[in-house]
């Protein structure tokens, strides 16, 4: 179950360039809401919007194309999008909601759909749900002081940040490119981090991420029928050029290789929280 | 259908929310009594006095310690019912009820009230101030499928149970501070927001990633780590979500889709 259920797996990007000039990869979660937002298949989706302070994410309920288009691009800090579930379906009265997440967030997602303890009329409102591949995430602070200090570069002047190839990288408006090793970063992750088992959000409806494709490109897994029937739709209607993941470079091999990375070590980390003090363990919410 | 269920509305010091909570299933509240549970007691909506035998009792309520009648009854759900639901906050947790000092008209001497974990044992907890209709819901056609079903069926029961009957196991007082406690203390959090969603009160927010309580406002419901995706996560069920909301949809009458 490393790359968990799913029933199709293409390489793609988004045909509207608009679109694509912003966004983090291949554009797929901006392209995907747009178009279902369009069909009436949501009436609106969480998104990270921009916050009050550069690259720290602000969870809103977009309902127009503008309002996805500003939110696009990876912000690496903690967007708590799980926040308004309950209020996209009673203040802005949503009836068809559309979010995207983290794969821990799609988790949240599921447990509130199959738990709905504090989530009343949420089940069933859930129309399309889009998890991004994740390795890790950082708290704000981190983030802060993995730019600023590591690669010398002011939060106000980034562009864009990427993690890839073994390197964070931050891009500034003024077409500089600050890189650092993956390493130095590692101490800055958030600790919550460390006991996820999921790294390309298996409970998603569609979930995307960059690796396994070319730049500029996107790997997408088709997991659910409601995914598929939108997913499906949308190529038809021309809003995606797709290739076979199978003639792509690197492609799912990679993808596997990082997955199994992740959860192998992280599994590690919950069996040594278990005997963490002397007789005595730390939580494990997995049962 | 045959082979029906028998189910109970147990009526404690409770605000009739939780019962209002199962009623907000609409049809799909008939449909629960015309194919799944008898209803054999409920003081709002069944002409029945004594509390009978009955396979599952929904509690609704904290018990008034000053209460003879309350205490008594309580005891007797126990007794009568094989499994017992803690249905909402002030059943399993006390809730809004733990702040009660007495002095009100009629009864000014009922001041203490305490969670039924605290006088019998529970064996399943649906917190929150009100549970879900939808949680409801979904309860009633696992306890179903537990006392009726086929072996697939009880084990796929058994495993959607297990964490509501490990809530039951954990202890009878709950707040905003286990978000705290069990989750962020012990390195687990990373800040989904799911526990500031699920607060009825809205005293969660989220600060840089974490939840920041405002425990003037928490009335001690017990949804925000009961729907905390690290409280508990059952893989093993969670990850097949969609064949479970396919189910429950299907028990509901709403297959097809
Ligand atoms: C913390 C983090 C770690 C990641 N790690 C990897 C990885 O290891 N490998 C990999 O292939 N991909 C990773 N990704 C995913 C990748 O960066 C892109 O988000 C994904 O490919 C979608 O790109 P896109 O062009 O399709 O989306 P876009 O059209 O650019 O839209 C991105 C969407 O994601 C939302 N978003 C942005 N930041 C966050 C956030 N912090 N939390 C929740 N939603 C957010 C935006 O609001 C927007 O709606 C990670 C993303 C995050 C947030
Ligand atoms: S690594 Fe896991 S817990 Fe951390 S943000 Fe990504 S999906 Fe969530
Ligand atoms: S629901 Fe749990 S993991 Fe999510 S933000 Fe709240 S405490 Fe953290
Ligand atoms: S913080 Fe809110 S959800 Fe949590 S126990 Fe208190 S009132 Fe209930």
């Amino acid at each position: 179950m490393v790359l968990g259920n799913y029933k199709t797996a293409v390489s793609a990007r988004a045909a509207d360039a608009d679109i694509l000039k912003c966004s983090q990869d291949g554009g797929i979660v901006t392209q995907l809401f747009a178009y279902a937002l369009e069909e009436g298949i949501i009436d609106g989706a969480i998104v990270a919007g921009p916050g009050d302070e550069p690259f720290k994410p602000e969870p809103i309920v977009a309902t127009s194309k503008a309002e996805l288009l500003a939110a696009r691009g990876t912000k690496y800090s903690i967007s708590p999008n799980m926040m308004l579930i309950k209020e996209a379906t009673r203040s802005y009265g949503l009836d068809k909601v559309g979010i995207v997440g983290t794969p821990c967030q799609m988790q949240a997602l599921r447990k509130a759909q199959l738990y709905p303890l504090g989530m009343r009329k949420v089940p069933d409102k859930i129309a399309l749900a889009i998890g991004i591949f994740c390795m890790e995430n950082f708290p704000y602070q981190g983030l802060e002081s993995i730019v600023e200090d590591h690669c010398n570069i002011k939060m106000e002047s980034a562009v864009k940040m990427d993690i890839g190839k073994g390197k964070f990288s931050v891009y500034t408006e003024r077409g500089a490119l600050s890189q650092i090793p993956l390493g130095a970063t590692h101490k800055y992750e958030q600790p919550g981090c460390h006991v996820c088992l999921d790294y390309v959000a298996n409970l998603a409806d569609v979930s995307t991420g960059s690796v396994g494709s070319p730049d500029g490109w996107s790997t997408v897994f088709v997991r659910t029928k409601k995914g598929e029937d939108v997913w499906s739709k949308a190529v038809a209607a021309g809003y995606f050029e797709t290739k076979d993941i199978a003639g792509v470079k690197p492609g799912l091999d990679l993808v596997t290789k990082l997955a199994t990375g992740k959860i192998d070590k992280n599994q590690k980390t919950l069996e040594e929280r278990a005997s963490f003090g002397v007789g005595k363990g730390l939580r494990n919410p997995y049962i | 259908m045959v082979n029906k269920i028998t189910v109970g509305h147990v009526h404690m010091s409770g605000c009739t929310g939780c019962l209002v909570s199962l009623a907000d299933n609409y049809e799909g509240l008939f449909k629960i009594l015309d194919d799944y549970a008898d209803l054999v007691y409920c003081l709002t909506l069944a002409d029945v006095r004594h509390i009978p035998e009955m396979d599952v009792a929904l509690v609704e309520g904290s018990v008034c310690l000053q209460d003879e009648c309350s205490v008594r009854e309580i005891k007797e759900t126990r007794e009568k019912a094989k499994v017992v639901v803690a249905l909402g906050g002030c059943a399993a947790y006390g809730n809004i009820t733990r702040f009660c000092r007495g002095g009100q008209w009629n009864q000014p001497q009922h001041e203490s009230y305490v969670p039924i974990g605290d006088l019998i044992d529970v064996d399943v907890y649906l917190p929150s101030c009100p549970p879900g209709a939808e949680a409801i819901r979904n309860v009633c056609v696992m306890a179903y499928l537990l006392l009726q079903g086929n072996d697939d069926q009880k084990a796929l029961a058994g495993a959607y149970l297990k964490p509501l009957m490990d809530l039951a196991k954990r202890g009878t007082e709950a707040c905003g501070c286990d978000l705290m406690v069990d989750v962020i203390n012990q390195g687990l959090c990373m800040g989904c927001g799911t526990c500031a969603a699920s607060c009825p009160v809205r005293a969660i927010t989220i600060e840089y990633g974490r939840p920041n309580i405002d425990r003037e406002m928490c009335i001690k419901c017990g949804a925000c780590y009961a729907q905390c995706p690290r409280s508990f996560f059952s893989f093993d069920v969670v990850n097949q979500f969609e064949g479970i909301i396919e189910a429950i949809d299907g028990a509901m009458g709403k297959g097809g889709e």
